[in-house]
């Protein structure tokens, strides 16, 4: 037992004595909370538009007005040909074109319809599909106003004759859709676990270049008291830092804490120790630190893209959702986010425990059978 | 019984024979040398020894224990001291000192005794890191860590390599000093002028071990007849020796050149022939051996 703590006052040592290690823990993830939850943001605002008006009609300015109310486009120009406007897509200074062709007015008086062109550039999908959505919108209540216009009479007899469902609807956990405290608990998870996961993935196969290992190793220090001994302090390093990251979270972005935190806590101590498994599995699997750090980053980067903190879980192929169950950043997102938004319970979040806990189980296992003693 | 028995252990990694069949034993309280050049497999027999590496066939019995089989014995009473300064280069010489006696379950009042005379002379850098001391006081400290426990065997994996003259004599001063409170001590290096401050030594040499004596006994066991021969243009002198009949070996041995000759052969033959040859100012005389000259005689 004696032996056990002092590898870990060792361990504590070692960690304290690096410079990099204290901003590391405190400044890092602060200023990643702060960049990643203002700027990852998946609401599509400031969509470019150009509008090539070729119809100069009254109807053709109200539309024009009715869309440059809505905050959500910026009127880059209003090139007077068509082939302006394809060029400024080429360019990619705009996003959608929206031509409003000669005669607009009068074939929709004569003729009872009009025709309006979306040019959309799909090149970023999500500003495309979702800013043609909110266009068309936009034009589909325009038309109604000018059916409306038109024809009053015909209008409210049929909305007298059929039925119509108006749909009205409210945002639970998070009522004014503030994105940033969604995305600022699931940072925060994914976080923590990426920083131990590499102070860990590094740190035993970096005393296997300085030699000290071989040294150790001589020793008749036990297996599980060397594992030990390293988990422990970054377990406790990891703990700090989620303290760290709730309170810069709730001083800068005011999240909510609905849940209770005693429940983040210990699924935090869970996660990490799966976590920290896998860490020293890689470490010990490694001759140097680079190929550690290589190994880890294959990791870490399908855990994060697979997380659901980007992309919902919900939207991926049937496959990709079973490969998220053994993801531990995925769980951690989950739980903190249903912990500090909708204030869940222990009981809420058992699958996510229960998982864990395996992964811990077999990370920790793997990680003392791969550490051998000899060289 | 032997503190140290190998018994017939070969190594290989792929397909290069790093360790061929070797065989030697090490008396209790004994200092015995592995003498070899740089790649010979000492490292690999050290690491064999000191349980990091098994053997591919063979066996080890250090104090009776097998390296295999009681390799958690072994490591109880062991000390190593690995080729490559292997202690904690961010921790300070005090807390590398209190790590290793920690994790050996003792402390470094305990035995104190053992490292006094050692540790003393590295105590006023006690609070210094590890990683910023002098060479020859990184010696000391790994010294001072392997002893720490009290071993009954202490290895020393080329302990002088990369220290200047003065530290390396006064290590192996410390290492008489060690031997005569009972410890085993074995120790590799590639210097052969080290040779002969070791009881008994081995030679080895890309992995064969040529030779087990004290270094008396292999320096007069070197019956061949050896001048030292010099002249004026030195270089010349080599060229000329070299291509004589009666030349065994001719090797530069500081401002001397040692020639083995391959029967006997009067001085003043040679210095008949080197005159013939157009050589001024010839010095020779016959000369007795070194662990050198055996060595590479034997090789």
């Amino acid at each position: 037992m004696r032996r056990l703590l002092f590898i870990i006052q060792k361990e504590f040592i070692q960690i304290f004595r690096n410079k990099s290690m204290l901003p590391l823990m405190t400044v890092v993830p602060i200023v990643q909370l702060i960049v990643l939850s203002y700027a990852a943001d998946n609401e599509v605002k400031n969509v470019n538009l150009a509008i090539v008006n070729l119809d100069q009609s009254a109807y053709a300015r109200q539309l024009i007005n009715k869309i440059q109310v809505s905050d959500r486009f910026i009127l880059v120009d209003a090139p007077a040909a068509v082939q302006q406007a394809d060029d400024m897509i080429q360019m990619g200074s705009v996003d959608i074109v929206l031509t409003i062709p000669p005669r607009f007015e009068r074939t929709f008086l004569r003729e009872r319809q009009g025709e309006i062109q979306l040019l959309v550039n799909a090149i970023n999908g999500q500003q495309a599909t979702v800013g043609a959505a909110y266009l068309s919108t936009i034009i589909r209540s325009f038309n109604q106003e000018l059916r409306m216009d038109v024809s009053p009479r015909l209008v409210v007899q049929k909305q007298s004759t059929s039925p119509r469902i108006d749909i009205e609807s409210s945002n639970w956990y998070n009522p004014d859709l503030d994105y940033k405290y969604f995305m600022a608990p699931g940072i925060m998870g994914e976080l923590v676990t990426i920083l131990v996961m590499l102070l860990t993935a590094m740190n035993i196969v970096r005393e296997r270049e300085i030699g000290t290992i071989e040294q150790v190793n001589v020793t008749p220090i036990k297996k599980w008291q060397f594992i030990l001994g390293k988990m422990i302090p970054f377990l406790v390093v990891g703990i700090i830092l989620l303290m760290v990251g709730l309170t810069a979270g709730k001083i800068i972005f005011d999240i909510p804490i609905r849940g209770n935190l005693g429940v983040i806590f210990a699924y935090c101590v869970v996660n990490l120790t799966a976590v920290l498994g896998l860490g020293l599995f890689i470490s010990n699997l490694s001759d140097t630190q680079q190929q550690a750090m290589f190994t880890t980053f294959f990791f870490v980067i399908i855990f994060i893209l697979m997380s659901g903190l980007f992309t919902p879980i919900e939207s991926m192929p049937q496959w990709a959702q079973h490969l998220t169950i053994p993801n531990p950043i995925a769980h951690f997102v989950h739980v903190m986010r249903s912990v500090l938004l909708k204030g869940s319970g222990f009981s809420d979040v058992l699958f996510s425990f229960r998982v864990t806990v395996v992964l811990a189980v077999v990370f920790n296992i793997l990680a003392v059978w791969s550490y051998r003693k000899v060289a | 019984m032997s503190s140290i028995v190998v018994d017939r252990v070969s190594k290989s990694y792929d397909a290069v024979e790093a360790v061929k069949e070797s065989q030697f034993s090490v008396e209790k309280g004994e200092l015995f040398g592995l003498i070899g050049p740089d790649g010979a497999g000492k490292s690999t027999l050290f690491k064999m020894m000191t349980t990091l590496l098994i053997p591919d066939t063979g066996d080890i019995l250090i104090e009776g224990f097998h390296t295999v089989r009681e390799y958690k014995k072994i490591r109880k009473i062991i000390g190593y001291m690995p080729g490559r300064f292997s202690l904690y280069q961010d921790l300070s010489v005090e807390e590398n000192l209190q790590f290793f006696a920690t994790i050996f379950g003792t402390t470094i009042q305990a035995n104190y005794h053992l490292i006094e005379e050692i540790y003393t002379q590295i105590e006023p850098f006690r609070k210094r890191r590890a990683g910023k001391l002098s060479g020859g006081m990184k010696q000391k400290l790994a010294l001072c860590c392997a002893l720490i426990h009290e071993p009954k065997v202490l290895f020393l994996d080329e302990p002088t390599t990369g220290v200047d003259a003065v530290s390396r004599a006064e290590f192996w001063d410390m290492l008489k000093r060690l031997k005569s409170k009972g410890i085993t001590i074995i120790v590799s290096t590639p210097y052969m002028d080290e040779a002969s401050l070791c009881e008994r030594i081995a030679l080895i040499q890309t992995g064969e071990i040529l030779r087990i004596d004290s270094p008396e006994n292999i320096i007069h066991g070197f019956d061949k007849p050896l001048f030292a021969v010099s002249a004026q243009n030195f270089y010349q002198l080599l060229q000329d020796l070299r291509t004589q009949p009666f030349t065994e070996r001719v090797e530069a041995f500081g401002e001397f050149l040692h020639l083995t000759t391959k029967e006997a052969i009067s001085t003043e033959k040679i210095e008949a022939f080197l005159n013939f040859k157009g050589h001024r100012e010839i010095e020779i005389h016959p000369t007795t051996a070194t662990i050198e000259d055996v060595f590479l005689d034997l090789i």
